[in-house]
């Protein structure tokens, strides 16, 4: 038996590690990511007041932060029983909105970007975001940075700090903002509606225009028949911060609706003793391992998954543009892993129009943006749509509001089983028996995994997009037989 | 021409809230590239360990490494890179003093895995499953890292020169430190680089003679946005925290929640918080001072202790080994089970 070790696969939020086995005959028999890390909030934030939670649960990730205040304070609003007021609550998806834009504008010039506008074969020393900004010139390069620097403005004027915000409480937020903040993020809005439309004719020029992207995009290596999931608002449009869930099955049918507060009638997790991160699936499926189809309950939760779980987009540039992918793409689902990176695109174009709306409500700058809770605590549930799928945060309570219960299914999370299937089946489809093992093949497997923006990967944002790895092929023995290296210095 | 210092940047167990902080000093993240030969950034550049450990002792001039030891892999980490750094600097609050993962220290390895994968509502594992090291597969053995019962900071598992304080350390002050180095500008070995003042000097809000009668939390009251959070009794970390931010959290009337860590000098943040606490309370009457306290704070290890657990005099709770009780005197080595 050989065996393929890429470790470590470095540049991750975390550390990850795949090991693909080779059978005799050289072909792939199995293969593995791990994920070599846990640091036990679900424990230690029990017996710490409740209110400290969106202030704790952002250490979980400092890439996405505002993910976990966000459906922290919600579930907040749950455990004390309490509805925000208008103003606090549109306050929060201007927030969220503001942050959608900017992530989503990182992982595709950043890490996704560099694939498809150098090529999966470029020479690896040009496939990242420096190449990027070399071929498509300081111009474009300027853009992105500037929506990347608006955005982190914008998050620490409202929320207090560009990491780790303070801001969210049960029952709204700690402050409002100034007619004078506002027409600045109005301001900033509009450049960010522009700059959507510009990234998604970039898309359309660079891969759509060329037929060996879009035939790698719909092969079989990268498409997956699972369930998907999202959140969708009461036109079953996407909506990040609020909303019912659904899923739908591959036959785009849908499976499931159902409030935050009902998500353990619908998700488990499983326990692998090889991985520290949980493997969750649709209960009502049933884990049938790592395989897809309509019988087994694993499912994706990405932008992709968000677009094939809801009927369209809210607002109008977005929808368009959502026709627009599903007419391309041969109509719902869409499967392809690759994909999901155009969906993306599509939630970047929702999220700034969104932002702009939201600027330009007149409730926005309203004094109520709080009110307090005059009832005992209890038990609450929260979800928000993280960038990298829906994220649930379950707490309980004593009636002074002391945690005694905490339950986190995190947005990679969901993905997990799915993106171990995906490495699998890239492996599988190319490296076969007597092909060279290529840079460009090696980064292909990559790409089936970078497709999912796992959270292990988010904090590599503003990097050059291409993991370092080193595989090593042994023979039965152990024994290294082959080393390669790619983007090693 | 002379030779460019050699800077490596490493993570353990973190967010990755330093790494993005990191980011955050924008263009002058060139001027680092025009300083220094970066010879280690996982997430950036090259991540082999064996570069690492092909290197000579001490060729690395300085180490900025985040997140605190919680595995076997990340202690190996630690001591390579203190081995082959000239300047280790522990960098931002995990390294320095555990941050919110040192919470994680109030249980310890099996409590957690209980919760995490048996006791969550959501998880479904009849065979009582647990990650295991490692695991025996049909085509091979796959191998994770031991996970240990305590989280350590990194001056607890090495010897660190340099600490830069913060969760994360902002921007400016992490350009401050980087321009320290530069300019061959550094205070004593063993100092943290940043502010001498606290927070509270920092603080925009206007300030009279504290006296409370009770502490809110959070969600209980909504402060005046001018007048200091603590004398509108709110449990705000300011007075014992570093300055450093620029009072960010109090100018979204949010409290300080102390992730600067402790001023010069201050060996526990949590006994120095608890003391300035102490001092605003308008009782002289034990029974209420008891009762100020219980009801505003009923989280004390939580609420003064939420960055600085592992790396205080407390370090974590009692551990009990074989189901036997094993004294831990304040500050002394825990070993693991």
């Amino acid at each position: 038996m050989q065996r393929i070790s890429i470790d470590p696969i470095t540049r991750l939020e975390g550390h990850g590690k795949i090991d693909i086995f080779l059978d005799e005959q050289g072909n792939v028999a199995d293969a593995y990511l791990q994920i070599p890390e846990l640091r036990g909030f679900e424990r230690f934030c029990v017996g710490r007041p409740a209110e400290d939670m969106p202030n704790l649960t952002n250490r979980i990730c400092g890439v996405c932060p505002e993910a976990h205040h966000m459906a922290s304070t919600k579930a907040l609003d749950a455990l004390f029983h309490v509805d925000p007021p208008p103003t606090a609550k549109k306050l929060r998806e201007l927030f969220y909105s503001i942050f959608y834009a900017t992530d989503h504008t990182t992982h595709f010039y950043a890490l996704a970007g560099p694939d498809f506008v150098m090529g999966p074969d470029a020479p690896k020393a040009e496939r990242n975001i420096l190449g990027v900004i070399k071929k498509v010139g300081m111009d474009i390069a300027g853009k992105v940075l500037k929506m990347r620097h608006d955005g982190h403005h914008l998050i620490k004027m409202m929320g207090g700090r560009p990491v780790h915000p303070n801001w969210g409480l049960p029952g709204g937020v700690s402050r409002g903002i100034t007619e004078e903040q506002r027409e600045e993020i109005e301001r900033l809005g509009l450049d960010a509606v522009e700059f959507a439309k510009f990234s998604l004719q970039l898309f359309t020029d660079i891969v759509l225009g060329n037929p060996d992207y879009v035939s790698m995009v719909t092969s079989d290596e990268f498409t997956h028949n699972t369930y998907n999931m999202g959140t969708v608002d009461e036109n079953n449009c996407v909506n990040f911060y609020d909303g019912h869930i659904r899923v739908v099955g591959p036959d785009g049918q849908e499976h499931a609706r159902y409030l935050p507060g009902e998500y353990q009638d619908y998700v488990e997790e499983r326990v692998e003793p090889w991985s520290y991160l949980k493997f969750p699936y649709l209960k009502k499926v049933g884990w049938k391992g790592f395989t897809d189809g309509v019988d087994s309950g694993v499912y994706k939760a990405t932008p992709l998954s968000r677009l094939n779980a809801a009927d369209g987009m809210a607002t109008p540039l977005a929808q368009a543009e959502y026709e627009r992918m599903y007419d391309t793409l041969g109509g719902k689902p869409v499967q392809h892993t690759l994909a999901t990176h155009w969906a993306r695109l599509v939630e970047l174009q929702y999220a700034a129009e969104h932002w702009v709306e939201l600027a330009r409500d007149p409730d926005i700058t309203g004094d109520n943006f709080r009110v307090l809770p005059t009832e005992t605590p209890t038990e609450g549930v929260g979800c928000v749509e993280a960038p990298r799928g829906t994220l649930t945060h379950h707490y309980t309570t004593d009636e002074r509001g002391i945690l005694t219960k905490v339950n986190l299914i995190v947005g990679t999370t969901n993905n997990n089983a799915a993106i171990n299937m995906s490495v699998k089946k890239a492996a599988k489809g190319l490296i076969k028996s007597g092909k060279v093992i290529s840079d460009g093949l090696l980064n292909q497997v990559e790409m089936a995994f970078r497709a999912y923006d796992p959270c292990m990967a988010c904090a590599t944002h503003t990097l050059p997009g291409q993991l370092p790895m080193e595989v090593r092929l042994r023979n039965p023995e152990g024994e290294v037989l082959t080393t390669y290296k790619q983007n090693l210095t | 021409m002379t030779e460019k210092a050699k800077l490596a940047l490493y993570w353990a167990a973190s967010c990755g809230g330093c790494e993005i902080a990191v980011l955050g000093i924008d263009d002058k993240i060139l001027k680092v590239d025009e300083a220094f030969e970066i010879v280690f950034w996982p997430c950036v550049m090259d991540g082999k360990v064996r570069d690492v450990e092909n290197l000579a002792d001490g060729e690395i001039d300085v180490c900025l490494f985040n997140g605190g030891i919680r595995t076997s892999e990340q202690e190996y980490m630690a001591k390579l890179l203190r081995k082959k750094s000239k300047v280790l600097v522990a960098f931002g609050s995990c390294a320095h003093e555990g941050c919110i993962p040192g919470l994680a220290n109030l249980s310890n390895r099996k409590e957690i895995f209980q919760i995490s994968y048996h006791d969550t509502p959501s998880t479904v594992n009849p065979e009582g499953i647990e990650p295991q090291t490692e695991t025996e597969t049909p085509n091979g053995t796959l191998h994770l890292p031991f996970f240990y019962d305590t989280l350590k900071t990194l001056d607890q598992t090495v010897p660190v020169d340099y600490y830069v304080p913060g969760c994360p350390p902002e921007a400016d002050r992490i350009w401050d430190a980087i321009s320290a180095i530069l300019e061959q500008n550094l205070p004593a070995p063993g100092s943290v680089i940043g502010a001498k003042s606290t927070v509270c000097d920092t603080c925009p809000r206007t300030r009279s003679e504290k006296k409370i009668k009770k502490f809110y939390r959070t969600w209980e009251i909504i402060p005046d946005p001018d007048i200091c959070l603590l004398e509108q009794g709110i449990i705000c970390a300011g007075v014992a925290t570093r300055a450093g931010c620029g009072a960010l959290c109090p100018s979204v009337n949010s409290p300080c929640i102390g992730c600067y860590g402790p001023t010069d000098g201050v060996e526990d943040f949590g006994a120095r918080l608890l003391s300035a606490l102490a001092s605003v309370i308008d009782s002289d009457d034990p029974e209420e001072i008891q009762r100020i306290i219980e009801d505003g704070m009923p989280d004390p290890a939580g609420t003064l202790y939420r960055f600085g657990l592992a790396g205080g005099l407390l370090r974590r709770n009692i551990l009990q080994t074989n189901g036997q009780k094993k004294s831990q005197a304040m500050g002394s080595t825990v070993s693991e089970v």
